[in-house]
């Protein structure tokens, strides 16, 4: 018989048993939910678009590397989350973006955002959106010319620079020129993708597959996506800056980074509400902020910088909204809260 | 379909290792090792001394205060009562009995006349004298939680979830006993004075439903089987009376504080056991598996028959097992050592060979939020989690550490696979300590102000 006296025991806590999920797989599902919209990208931008996203990613991963040998902290590229900042971050730029410049977005988003404040899990902010905002800040003529991608594969080597800048779907929506608007793109258009706009946010039905992946997965759950959506869905039906409040509606929510925002963006963990109710909250902060400053902002786009100031507000929504104890009823809140 | 808790965690219910195999029972120990403590409350008193001769359901321990007896489950001669390695961790005085193998029942045990003429005191008095405790691993004295509860208690709940992965010993009982568990449950509505029973089962075991009703209807028995929702911990006492009853037990109160009083499957047998034939408990059915077991089964065997010789009976354990644990893989406790004692509430022995724990190095929380949807008392986890490690007690007591009923759901649910529960034990540990200081300070100032001015009065 075994000889129980030889077997190495340890006596750890419990649980004894873990789920199969870990930070590397819920990472990986990430990267698999944007691949439909990067796979997009790349018939509409060209091969460029696949260029730029795969230097963003390697950015991102070297520079996470550097820093945990510099600092002399245990290596974590491993866990993924450095691929799915280089793909965001890439996303959320005009395609034409410049290699360098993007290593730069890269280099702000990884260092400064993610690893000072302690690495995954520490950030308050969003990496990638602060990248891009850096971008924005630094480059703003760069970050805001678009091409047509229908008009022409956009050559972001910089060597023939026939870039035809064309106006987003988002300008059009700003000045409340709807009949312009529609008159070069269809809803249909809009929803599939034929418009211009930052590399990863032009096909909302890409976007859509992949956010319904990370829900079937449960690596995200629908209270901040669909609360963000309908909050726009709601207020530019209610009211439209232009022409009838359904197409004012289905333009907005098609157009620029909504869906990318959303399902993307606004989910990440260490930067949004932990708890449903929380994430609810958020959810309709953003799209408050999304529209308010498409309506009246110096920018045609509020995604980005809605999503960013909901991050700032994240703490105080998690030091209020807590989840009710259990045997707790809800008459008897206040007595029991002691 | 009863309503189902928020929170709580799905983990792969690794039942079909034995939940097909019938209880077995366990070839004769030739020493059984009894503690003194198998209950929740004060270990009891040895009553024999080395040398005295015991026989089956001997009563050798006695309780004070809050507990239950404990008897000897083999007959045979006292060879030692001195501290020895148990299920919960160090040391407890232990009786070392060396088996005769004659299974000579003790004069104690007496079967009553007529079972159904007994009357509720007597009836309390029997569970009382047989030693049984919650069977479930609780292991709350039963008949203070009878006696206790006779009046507030308007239902009363058997808990047949076996929610824990790997035990199947509850399972079995409804194929192979069913007529136990609803004697035991007559019993109890007697008892209890209630005109019906309701034994919770999670759907996954709809054999043992069947079972159970197939009895009910032939007995025209006063009890419900309530299918429950698959989902860890179904089992838990206070989840379980939400799930059938829709009330929630208030923070740091008793399922007795919203009328109810759960009792375990094996508990109820008991009961009826004692009842009907005045055998305290002496035997207990353990679940051998694990991926460390060649052979999983389900086996009964004497109160105090060392683990070794449950491994023994399941084809021994593979080489490289890392870790054993007395209970389920989510509440259970891992064991140093092989030489523990089979003890009232050890409804499982699991051996883990493979990747089940799946640490990792530097686990660095992402803020998922998946152990606050894990936690079926509605905490913070993560939160907790951050207090805990800066050893900040009053944000702990804030967040409510002290109703953690350390669960594991959280810790299970955790893909940074964070030490959340273990973090929590140390943590509760610490709160307690600074209330008692606190106190203490209190107490000592208070009494150096009333010197003060006792000496101000001289
Ligand atoms: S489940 Fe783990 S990683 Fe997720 S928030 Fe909780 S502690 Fe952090
Ligand atoms: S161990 Fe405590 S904190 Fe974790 S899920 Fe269970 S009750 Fe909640």
């Amino acid at each position: 018989m075994t000889d129980y006296k030889n077997l190495k025991l340890i006596a750890t806590s419990n649980p004894h048993i873990r789920n199969n999920e870990t930070t590397r797989s819920i990472m990986l599902d990430v990267i698999i939910a944007m691949i439909p919209a990067l796979v997009w990208a790349i018939i509409c931008f060209g091969v460029e678009a696949l260029i730029l996203t795969a230097v963003s990613v390697i950015g991102c991963v070297v520079f996470e590397a550097l820093y945990r040998i510099l600092m002399k902290k245990p290596q974590s590229v491993d866990d993924l989350s450095a691929v799915v900042t280089g793909m965001l971050l890439a996303f959320v730029c005009p395609p034409t973006t410049q290699l360098w410049m993007v290593l730069i977005g890269d280099f702000f988003a990884i260092i400064v955002v993610k690893q000072l404040f302690g690495g995954i899990g520490k950030n308050f902010i969003n990496p990638a959106l602060a990248g891009r905002a850096f971008l924005l800040g630094s480059y703003a003529g760069a970050m805001t010319s678009w091409v047509d991608p229908a008009v022409n594969k956009a050559p972001i080597f910089g060597g023939t620079v026939d870039v035809v800048t064309a106006a987003t779907p988002l300008a059009y929506l700003k000045t409340g020129n709807m009949d312009g608007l529609k008159e070069i793109y269809s809803v249909g258009d809009m929803f599939l993708g034929k418009s211009g706009g930052s590399l990863g946010e032009v096909s909302a039905l890409m976007l859509l597959i992949g956010g319904v992946y990370l829900l079937w997965r449960k690596v995200i759950s629908w209270h901040t996506p669909v609360a963000y959506i309908a909050t726009v869905a709601v207020l530019t039906l209610l009211f439209p800056k232009a022409g009838s409040g359904v197409d004012f509606m289905l333009y907005s929510i098609f157009g620029g980074g909504l869906f990318l925002g959303a399902f993307f963006m606004a989910t990440d963990y260490a930067s949004s509400p932990i708890t449903k109710k929380g994430q609810l909250i958020y959810g309709i902060g953003c799209g408050l902020f999304t529209v308010f400053i498409r309506y009246f902002g110096s920018y045609n786009e509020g995604v980005c910088y809605s999503i960013m100031v909901m991050n700032c507000c994240t703490a105080l929504i998690d030091k209020y909204v807590k989840p009710t104890r259990f045997g707790v009823v809800k008459s008897d809140k206040k007595g029991a809260a002691k | 379909m009863a309503q189902a808790f928020f929170g709580g965690v799905h983990p792969h219910d690794m039942k079909a290792a034995t939940n097909a195999k019938a209880i077995e029972q366990l070839a004769p120990p030739a020493e059984v090792v009894i503690p003194m403590s198998m209950h929740f409350g004060a270990p009891c008193t040895p009553l024999v001394k080395v040398g005295d001769e015991v026989k089956v359901g001997q009563k050798i321990g006695e309780f004070r205060g809050l507990g239950a007896p404990i008897h000897a489950s083999v007959s045979g001669t006292v060879t030692a009562v001195e501290p020895r390695p148990y299920s919960m961790g160090g040391n407890m005085m232990s009786v070392v009995i060396k088996n005769d193998f004659q299974d000579t029942i003790s004069e104690e045990v007496k079967a009553p006349a007529d079972p159904d003429a007994l009357s509720v005191e007597e009836m309390i008095e029997m569970v009382k004298q047989a030693g049984i405790v919650g069977m479930g691993g609780a292991t709350f004295p039963t008949h203070v939680k009878i006696s206790g509860g006779i009046g507030p208690v308007t239902d009363v709940l058997i808990n047949g979830a076996e929610c824990e992965p790997y035990i199947t010993g509850d399972h079995r009982t409804m194929l192979e006993r069913p007529e136990e568990i609803i004697g035991g449950c007559k019993f109890l509505a007697k008892m209890f004075g209630v005109d019906k029973v309701v034994i919770g089962v999670e759907d996954n075991k709809k054999d043992g439903i069947e079972a159970m009703n197939k009895v009910i209807a032939e007995q025209k028995a006063p009890v419900v089987v309530e299918p429950l929702h698959c989902r860890y911990p179904q089992g838990g006492e206070k989840q379980l009376c939400q799930a059938i009853t829709g009330r929630q037990v208030p923070p740091g109160g008793l399922p007795s504080n919203i009328g109810c009083a759960v009792f375990n499957i094996n508990t109820t047998c008991a009961i009826y056991r004692a009842i009907t034939t005045g055998m305290p408990v002496v035997r207990k059915i353990v679940t051998v598996s694990g991926s460390g077991v060649v052979e999983p089964k389900n086996l009964e065997c004497p109160i105090g028959t060392p683990v070794s010789l449950l491994f023994d009976a399941c084809g021994g354990l593979k080489e490289n097992t890392y870790k054993i644990i007395a209970g389920g893989p989510m509440m259970g406790m891992a064991q140093y050592t092989t030489e523990v004692p089979v003890g009232k509430g050890t409804g499982a022995m699991l051996a883990f060979c493979e990747n089940e724990e799946q640490t990792v190095e530097n686990p660095q929380c992402i803020r998922c939020g998946k152990c606050v949807e894990a936690c079926p008392v509605h905490l913070e986890p993560l939160m907790m989690y951050q207090y805990a490690a800066k050893g900040m007690v009053d944000e702990l007591n804030e967040a409510h550490i002290m109703d953690c009923m350390e669960c594991g759901a959280c810790a299970f649910a955790c893909p940074a696979r964070m030490h959340l529960t273990h973090m929590f034990k140390t943590a509760k540990q610490l709160v307690k300590d600074k209330a008692a200081a606190d106190k203490a300070a209190a107490e000592a100032a208070k009494k150096a102000e009333e010197e003060k001015k006792e000496a101000a009065k001289v």
